[in-house]
């Protein structure tokens, strides 16, 4: 075996032992940002949940039922009658 | 042998003994030698050796043979079946679920919006080699754990059991912390709908599945709904994924669904009918309100409602859409085309006069009756004392197929294309059927049936100059108009149609202040089996403010108990209250400026301007 087969040898043996390294490496790596990607989906379907809790509740408290009632019970509030408006022209 | 320190004469060791009998057998004496020679020459032990080797060759040849077979056996014949086997064991097909789309009104308000909750299932064999913690399960259930353990019983065949479905998240998560095998959970999707009975017949509702089962829920299922994704994942033998192999499809989210409904208008109309419906005891009611440039339905509710939160309770009647499904006989409103058609055939104009002395008919022995003698009437007053006798005299001028033609034109007898599930197109009934009595009771809207939705696109479509468009519920697709009637033609009746409103007119309690109205009263005795009986459908068409009308309105009330039943009493007075407020908050400019100015001079002086009046003058100009 000449020098150089040996050589060649040599380098593709470090090769394959590095490349090998690099697969599990980059194995871990998936296996890592997998967990991650889980955690923040996890967190993006919190956050959903909560939006539309939030959005739910904003409904109840604006409904318009609920407002008129505030507005005519709670704060006495009336419309004006049509002698109290005034069409404003611009 | 080697190890052999001094040799044995005469002896045979037994150590020895299979090489000494071999070598007997082959010197056919026993040589007894002080020394085994170490390399012995001859030919009988290097046969035999090679017969050995052969033998035992042969035998790791087979032995390896075996091993290829079974190994081309397991890898490529049977391949498959491994390879499934093995992927059943830690491979899993997960389904990713995708959320229903919300459903908003025309200002982004949520009419329906799809919260997650949470669904408890079970794997019925491993949950009940836990018998010990039954218990405590069923008890985070609010459940009986005999029950419980019944059920489970029942399906331990099974891999799969719902134990509770549609979990509130944290309740949910209270009992997945309990970390009981075979306990899962699974996050579904919850429809609410928080303005309740109040859109609950446009909207409709889901099933548990979370598709759609009636109106627009129904409607437009494929939009909302989107499509769940599943993904390939590694689970180890905990059942927690550890890798995810590869989306199998792509998960699409439902689409968000925008309607021309107003929440607001929805709300008044709600109220307002709901009001009617206990003042005058009637059974059921509908009112329709549409846009009338864009053919947009702002508001539509009816009466009986229900709660779509909890669709299962409550009558099945209740959740018809009635503007959209019931047919009713319209009645007098049906007039303002009967008089359309008579101005377009050019036998009359406005200044024609009809005779309706003594205020009744006898048409093929039958006799048409109005409420009083009106005694001779333009159309305009035909219109607005709703006679019965001019309207047939108005029809006795035309021919079938024309006053046939004009209600098509105006879309009775046709559904209006709004694209809501189960809508009825009315009965129009065709013009070569009619005898002398059926067109004279056609003429005052008797013997045709028209769904509210349909009368609203008419009378949208005559205030529209004559361009009838069908009306929609999609904000944004708003569908073509046609032209069928003359602009002028469909001013003129507009304009007759707003002394119905006026003093003397039968439709007074419609009066919108500020806005002139322009509408038609109508009443009409409920059609059974064998004729007619005394009860009393009422209705009011309309279009509002009449100088550029904006809004249609339909309000239809069925079987009040009350004295009152006309038109102009019950059904009037509803579309009066709806409008008042609606244009307001749709920020109409009222049309009736003159009236109201006068008013203002007379009733209110200037009133003092407070302080934050003041201030607002000064600081910002509106």
């Amino acid at each position: 075996m000449s020098a150089r087969a040996l050589i060649v040898l040599a380098v593709i043996g470090s090769a394959v032992v590095a490349s090998a390294v690099a697969v599990v490496y980059a194995r871990q790596e998936t296996r890592r940002h997998f967990v991650s990607l889980s955690k923040l989906e996890a967190q993006r379907d919190e956050l959903n949940i909560e939006f539309g809790q939030l959005q739910l509740e904003q409904a109840t408290w604006a409904d318009t039922a609920r407002v008129e009632q505030v507005a005519r019970g709670d704060l006495g509030m009336v419309f004006p009658a049509p002698t109290e408006t005034r069409v404003i022209r611009r | 042998m080697t190890r052999r320190r001094e040799p044995t004469i005469g002896r045979v060791d037994a150590r020895e003994l299979p090489s000494m009998r071999a070598d007997a057998r082959v010197g056919g004496a026993v040589r007894i030698d002080p020394k085994p020679a170490p390399k012995r020459p001859g030919s009988a032990p290097t046969v035999n050796l090679k017969a050995r080797l052969y033998g035992l060759a042969m035998l790791l040849a087979l032995a390896s043979t075996a091993l290829v077979v079974r190994a081309v056996d397991l890898q490529v014949v049977r391949k498959d079946f491994y390879q499934d086997q093995g992927d059943q064991r830690f491979l899993r097909d997960k389904l990713v679920p995708v959320s229903r789309g919300m459903i908003t009104d025309r200002n982004g308000e949520p009419l329906a919006v799809s919260t997650p909750v949470v669904s408890i299932w079970a794997a019925p064999a491993e949950l009940l080699a836990q018998k010990a913690r039954l218990g405590e399960l069923a008890r985070a259930l609010a459940v009986d754990p005999e029950v419980l353990e019944q059920r489970l019983a029942q399906r331990a065949d099974k891999e799969f059991v719902y134990l509770r479905r549609r979990m509130a998240p944290d309740a949910a998560q209270r009992i997945m912390d309990l970390a009981i095998p075979g306990v899962n959970a699974q996050r579904e999707f919850r429809r609410y709908y928080p303005a309740g009975e109040m859109t609950a017949h446009v909207l409709g509702f889901t099933n548990i599945d979370d598709r759609g089962q009636e109106g627009l829920e129904l409607a437009f299922d494929e939009w909302l709904a989107g499509k769940s994704g599943v993904k390939r994942v590694i689970q180890n033998r905990r059942g927690e994924v550890v890798e995810n192999v590869e989306l199998v499809s792509e998960p699409q989210p439902g689409r968000d669904l925008r309607l021309t409904i107003d929440r607001r208008v929805q709300y008044l109309a709600y109220r307002e009918l709901k009001a009617a419906m206990n003042e005058h005891g009637a059974t059921s009611g509908s009112v329709v309100i549409v846009d009338i440039p864009t053919g947009e339905i702002l508001a539509m509710v009816n009466w009986p409602s229900y709660n779509p939160n909890a669709p299962a309770t409550g009558d099945a009647n209740a959740r018809r859409n009635r503007a959209v499904t019931d047919v009713f006989e319209p009645g007098s409103v049906i007039k303002a085309f009967t008089v359309a058609a008579g101005l377009e055939s050019g036998k009359f104009t406005t200044e024609s006069t009809i005779d309706t002395t003594p205020g009744t008919l006898l048409v093929a022995n039958h006799i048409v009756r109005d409420t009083n003698n009106y005694g001779v009437v333009d159309l305009t007053k035909l219109l607005a004392k709703s006679s019965n006798v001019g309207a047939t005299k108005v029809a006795f001028q035309l021919s079938n197929d024309h006053l046939y033609d004009m209600f098509h034109r105006f879309g009775f007898g046709e559904a209006t294309g709004c694209g809501f599930p189960g809508e009825s197109p009315g009965v129009l009934p065709a013009a070569n059927g009619w005898g002398q009595l059926e067109k004279a009771t056609l003429s005052y809207g008797y013997g045709l049936s028209v769904t509210p939705l349909q009368l609203a696109q008419a009378y949208a479509g005559l205030a529209n100059d004559g361009r009838v468009r069908s009306p929609t519920f999609v904000f944004g697709a708003a569908n073509g108009d046609s032209a069928v009637l003359d602009p002028t033609i469909s001013r003129t009746v507009v304009g007759m149609l707003e002394h119905v409103i006026q003093p003397g007119g039968t439709g007074i309690k419609a009066a919108v202040p500020n806005y002139r109205v322009a509408g038609k009263t109508g009443t009409s005795r409920k059609a059974v089996p064998g004729g007619y009986q005394s009860r009393y459908i009422s209705v009011f068409a309309g279009v509002v403010p009449a100088s550029h009308p904006r809004l249609a309105g339909v309000v239809v009330v069925n079987d009040p108990r009350g004295a009152a039943y006309y038109g102009g009493l019950v059904a009037a007075p509803v579309f009066g209250h709806v409008m008042t407020d609606a244009l307001r908050l749709l920020d109409v400019p009222p049309d009736d400026f003159k009236m109201l100015q006068a008013d203002t001079r007379l009733a209110l002086p200037p009133p003092a301007p407070s302080p934050e009046a003041a201030a607002f003058a000064e600081g910002v100009q509106p």
